[in-house]
C-alpha cells in the first residue's frame, strides 16, 4: 500500500516537468487538527485545503503512522437525523478551497499506535487522485475544542 | 428549518396569554423552538456513567439538555457536546444548574465507564446515560426521536445514525425547547439563561 503510494509519488514527480505538476504540489493545508477522544475511541481530523493550481485537485484518502486506520468520512443530516458514511473523495476546485470541518467531511482516525495528548502533532499523508501526496502535521486538541 | 411549524402556534399562544394579562413565561421571546405542551414530561429509568440506576426524578431542580448519541461518533456528537460546553462556559456560574444528559443509543459498546470518560472530556456538568436497549428505545420514542444501526465498511463494526436535536427541560422536568443544528450557541445560551432564571418552574 505504502510502496504503491511511493511509486505513484515518484511517477508524479517524474511527470512534474511535463504540462501539469502533481495535484498535491498546488494544495496548501491550514489549521490541521485532531479532536482527541478518550480511551480507544476513534478521533476525527480536520483541515482547510486551498488549491492554487489551474486544475482541480481531488483528495482521495489519507494515512498516518500514528493510526492503524485513517478514512475519509462525511457526516450529513437527513430529516433531522445525523449520519456518517465513508466518502470517496473531496474535490478542491482550481483556485478554490475545500475543508474537512466538524459536521461535514472529516478524517476518521482509529486505533492509535501511541498514546496521544493535546499539543502533540500527528503526521498525516493526504493522498490525491493522481497519486501525489501531501504531508501535513495535525495538531492534537482536546475533545471539547470549539 | 430554523423556525419549524410550531413557531406560529407558539407566537399565537404567547399573544393570547399577553392579552389575558398573564405573566406566564409563554410570552418570553424564545429563540429556540418552544415545544411546551407538545412533548411529555421527562421520564426514564437508565444507568448513569457511575453505574447507578437513575430516573428523571434524580435530576429535578436542574435545567436539562437531553441529547441522543454514541461514543464511537467522532464528529457530530463531539461537535454538539463541545458547543454545549462553550454555551455553559459563557453562562458562567448560573450554568451550574444545568445538566447535559447524553443518552447512548449504542448501549452494547457504551458501558458506564466508557461513557464516563467520554462525557467528562467535554464538561463536568455532562452525564452519560445508558441502559437496556428497551429502556433506551422507550426514551427515544417518547421524544419522537430515532436511531438506526447499520454495518460499516471500516473498523468500527457498525455505524449509527441518530436524531440531532437537543431537548431542553425546565427544573420541573417539563419539555420546553428544541434546539437543532442550525441554532447558534448564542441562541441556545440566550434561552438557557432565561430558563435558568425561572427558579420556580410552573
Ligand atoms: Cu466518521
Amino acid at each position: 500500500m505504502k510502496r504503491r503510494a511511493l511509486a505513484l509519488l515518484f511517477a508524479g514527480l517524474l511527470g512534474a516537468g511535463a504540462a501539469h505538476a502533481a495535484q498535491a504540489d498546488h494544495v496548501r493545508a491550514n489549521h490541521a487538527w485532531i479532536r482527541l477522544l478518550p480511551g480507544a475511541l476513534p478521533a476525527s481530523g480536520y483541515v482547510e485545503l486551498a488549491n492554487d493550481g489551474d486544475q482541480p485537485a481531488r483528495l482521495t484518502g489519507a494515512a498516518s503512522t500514528d493510526y492503524a486506520s485513517t478514512m475519509l468520512h462525511r457526516s450529513a443530516m437527513h430529516d433531522g437525523m445525523s449520519e456518517m458514511a465513508m466518502a470517496d473523495h473531496l474535490d478542491i476546485p482550481a483556485h478554490g478551497r475545500a475543508a474537512l470541518a466538524p459536521g461535514g467531511y472529516h478524517l476518521m482516525l482509529e486505533r492509535a499506535a501511541r498514546t496521544l495528548k493535546p499539543g502533540d502533532t500527528v503526521p498525516v499523508t493526504l493522498r490525491f487522485a493522481d497519486g501525489s501526496t501531501l504531508a501535513v502535521g495535525f495538531q492534537v486538541r482536546p475533545a471539547n475544542a470549539d | 428549518m430554523k423556525l419549524p411549524r410550531l413557531a406560529p402556534f407558539a407566537l399565537l399562544l404567547a399573544a393570547a396569554l399577553l392579552l389575558a394579562g398573564c405573566q406566564r413565561d409563554t410570552a418570553v421571546p424564545w429563540q429556540l423552538t418552544s415545544i411546551r405542551g407538545h412533548m411529555p414530561d421527562l421520564s426514564f429509568r437508565l444507568v448513569d456513567d457511575s453505574g447507578k440506576t437513575v430516573t428523571a426524578a434524580d435530576y429535578r431542580g436542574k435545567v436539562l439538555l437531553l441529547y441522543f448519541g454514541y461514543t464511537h461518533c467522532p464528529d457530530v456528537c463531539p461537535l454538539t457536546l463541545a458547543h454545549l460546553h462553550a454555551v455553559l462556559q459563557k453562562l458562567g456560574k448560573p450554568a451550574d444548574d444545568v445538566r447535559i444528559l447524553f443518552v447512548s443509543v449504542d448501549p452494547a459498546r457504551d458501558t458506564p465507564a466508557v461513557l464516563h470518560d467520554y462525557v467528562r472530556a467535554f464538561d463536568p456538568r455532562a452525564v452519560g446515560l445508558t441502559g437496556s436497549p428497551r429502556d433506551i428505545e422507550a426514551l427515544v420514542k417518547r421524544y419522537r426521536a430515532s436511531f438506526t444501526r447499520e454495518p460499516a465498511k471500516g473498523d468500527s463494526g457498525y455505524e449509527v445514525s441518530h436524531s440531532s436535536a437537543i431537548y431542553v427541560f425546565d427544573r420541573a422536568g417539563h419539555a420546553r425547547l428544541l434546539a437543532t443544528p442550525p441554532d447558534s450557541q448564542a441562541q441556545i445560551g440566550h434561552d438557557l439563561g432565561l430558563l435558568i432564571a425561572q427558579k420556580d418552574a410552573p
